[in-house]
């Protein structure tokens, strides 16, 4: 991906800036804390970086970083990840019995 | 093998969209969980696209690193109780700022063997990346160790204190400038990760306990910034475009966090607000006022033969435990046909959501949770507002006395209901250090004690009522 000159680049990130602000601003107060946990997770993006240097070392010194940075990443997107599934299972809506309930007996 | 970087290319914009949808589906939820399942499997894309790239090696060494990451993850995030949620953020927002820092330093490594070497863009990127990444290392952990009550939860404050950390956040800084200039050793980028680190210890250990998920969604912010750096080093827009989106997100957050807690996040960073608050405590004026204590028993006939009862939950219900027993109390209510509501203040919990979360673990559905602004019109028509263990967001000195500290914080207008009943386990004041007004109003009335006894007495007043 040399091709992409830095401009394209720049551009890519001030739109992702925008883009960022736009999504955030509709999601509800009441899912604030697993937006924090989901946006936890996909910085764990980074992981491609670490992959990245792990899978082309080639000195000691190389591998030793690019295995903590994979340790660390990993962690980073596993936890994020089962975090914030563990809190949205629990969101749930009014269970329909309730429904029933309120019909004229 | 993936030779061609175009199909590279477009496998990571894969990645970026299922991401954009995760965060989109946010939005309701109803749909949230669908929406991470697809941030998952966006994550798996770009994780196959990478391992899947010419010239991947050390796959014994990949392997390795991958199960114990993993195996952390998982205990972590499943050991977790949804009332340390911060600090478990906290702690996997570090890590990843933790391997953002460590990338650039492997990059800086690999790309300039001797001063000179590297261009322009790799440089700054990477001098950002490490940067940055160091700082919500550090910080984040000094943040989770806070909040975990490793260390005291107290600002921890000395003289000079804003003084000293501009020269140590200065001197990375400046070393990073010469980095970038082409003073490129090996040890230049090294003693920037290290005063960066020094500097996300030093930046977190004056804020206060409270003010704690502020600072992590800032941290949460960094990591999303540094994250994009190293998209910048390694050329890569699946790095730049996801850490940017957490970047701008995080960043909106926390700037929402202080709009609710009436501070400037500036304040917030560097005012040490347990320190200030302390002596801030207005001497209140005798008027002969006083509490009127109540029992349970007296409680449960106001709440059983009321129309509609909204309760109001702190962070003391989270703290005593009580959310399962705030459900049966409701659903109780319910059954005797009172409406049932639950007011949510955006900063209720520790962090803005995190009750929605603890009430969602206690089976509350959540569409009896309701927002500040949505709740707030509906209490003149309120016969009972029940707050169980939350008082400054109940406090009508925010609207009312300008030389309170929390003046101007938004609120929640229980006072404005026909009556109030607060539970609460002393006359002790908030974590502002403010008196409450509303305490004394006559339509209040106290049940005093710990919450969660307060509220199984509360149940079983109301099954003989």
């Amino acid at each position: 991906m040399s091709h992409l000159t830095l401009v394209i680049e720049l551009t890519i990130l001030v739109l992702a800036i925008f883009l960022g602000f736009e999504v955030i601003s509709k999601v509800p107060t009441m899912l604030h804390t697993p937006l924090m946990s989901g946006t936890n997770f996909i910085h764990g993006i980074v992981v491609v970086g670490a992959l990245l240097i792990l899978g082309t070392a080639d000195d000691t010194l190389l591998k030793i970083v690019g295995f903590v940075a994979l340790v660390l990443a990993t962690a980073n997107v596993v936890g994020g990840w089962f975090v914030t599934d563990r809190m949205l299972e629990m969101f749930k809506r009014r269970p329909e019995p309730r429904a029933e309930e309120k019909r004229p007996q | 093998m993936i030779s061609d970087p175009n199909v590279t290319g477009l496998l990571y914009l894969a990645t970026i969209v299922c991401f954009i949808l995760a965060l989109r589906f946010l939005s309701s939820p109803r749909h949230a969980r669908r929406g991470n399942w697809i941030g998952g499997v966006g994550m798996l894309i770009a994780i196959g696209t990478t391992l899947l790239q010419e010239g991947i090696s050390n796959w014994a060494l990949i392997v390795v690193a991958a199960a114990i990451g993993t195996a952390i993850g998982v205990v972590g995030a499943r050991r977790v109780k949804m009332t340390a949620m911060p600090q478990m953020v906290a702690l996997f927002n570090g890590v990843g700022g933790g391997a953002a820092a460590l990338v650039s330093l492997a990059e800086f490594h690999r790309l300039a063997p001797e001063s000179g070497r590297l261009g322009g863009t790799e440089a700054v990127s990477i001098v950002l990346s490490a940067l940055i990444g160091s700082i919500s290392f550090a910080g984040s952990l000094v943040a989770f160790a806070k909040l975990q009550e490793l260390i005291g939860g107290r600002p921890i404050v000395f003289p000079g204190q804003n003084v000293g950390n501009a020269l140590v956040l200065t001197g990375a800084a400046a070393l990073g400038i010469a980095a970038i200039a082409g003073a490129q050793g090996q040890w230049v980028i090294v003693l920037v990760i290290l005063l960066s680190l020094l500097f996300g210890v030093l930046f977190v250990l004056p804020i206060g306990g409270a003010d704690m998920p502020v600072v992590i969604s800032l941290l949460n912010a960094f990591t999303g910034l540094a994250a994009s750096a190293t998209g910048f080093v390694l050329s890569n827009t699946v790095l730049i475009v996801s850490g940017m989106l957490v970047g701008a997100s995080g960043t909106l957050l926390t700037l929402l966090m202080g709009k609710a807690m009436n501070r400037s996040v500036t304040n917030v960073l560097f005012g040490a607000f347990g320190q200030v608050q302390t002596g801030a405590g207005q001497a209140r004026v005798d008027d002969g006022r006083t509490v009127r204590a109540t029992t349970p028993e007296d409680v449960a006939v106001q709440l059983s033969f009321a129309r509609r009862v909204v309760v109001v939950p702190g962070y003391g219900l989270a703290v005593a435990q009580a959310q399962h027993d705030v459900r049966q109390l409701a659903e109780l209510l319910e059954e005797k046909g009172v409406d049932v509501l639950y007011a949510i203040h955006p900063v209720a919990g520790r962090m803005p959501g995190h009750m929605n979360v603890l009430l969602a673990e206690a089976n509350v559905p959540y569409d009896q949770l309701k927002e500040m602004d949505e709740i707030n019109s509906e209490f003149p028509q309120t016969d009972v507002a029940l707050v169980i263990g939350a008082n400054d967001v109940v406090n009508p000195a925010a609207r009312s006395d300008p030389s309170s500290p929390i003046y101007g914080m938004p609120i929640l207008d229980v006072d404005k209901a026909a009556s109030v009943v607060v539970m609460k386990r002393s006359m002790a004041p908030g974590f502002a250090g403010i008196d409450n007004e509303l305490f004394l109003e006559p339509r209040t009335t106290m049940l005093f004690g710990n919450a969660k006894d307060s509220v199984v007495k509360l149940i079983g007043a109301v099954k003989e009522t």
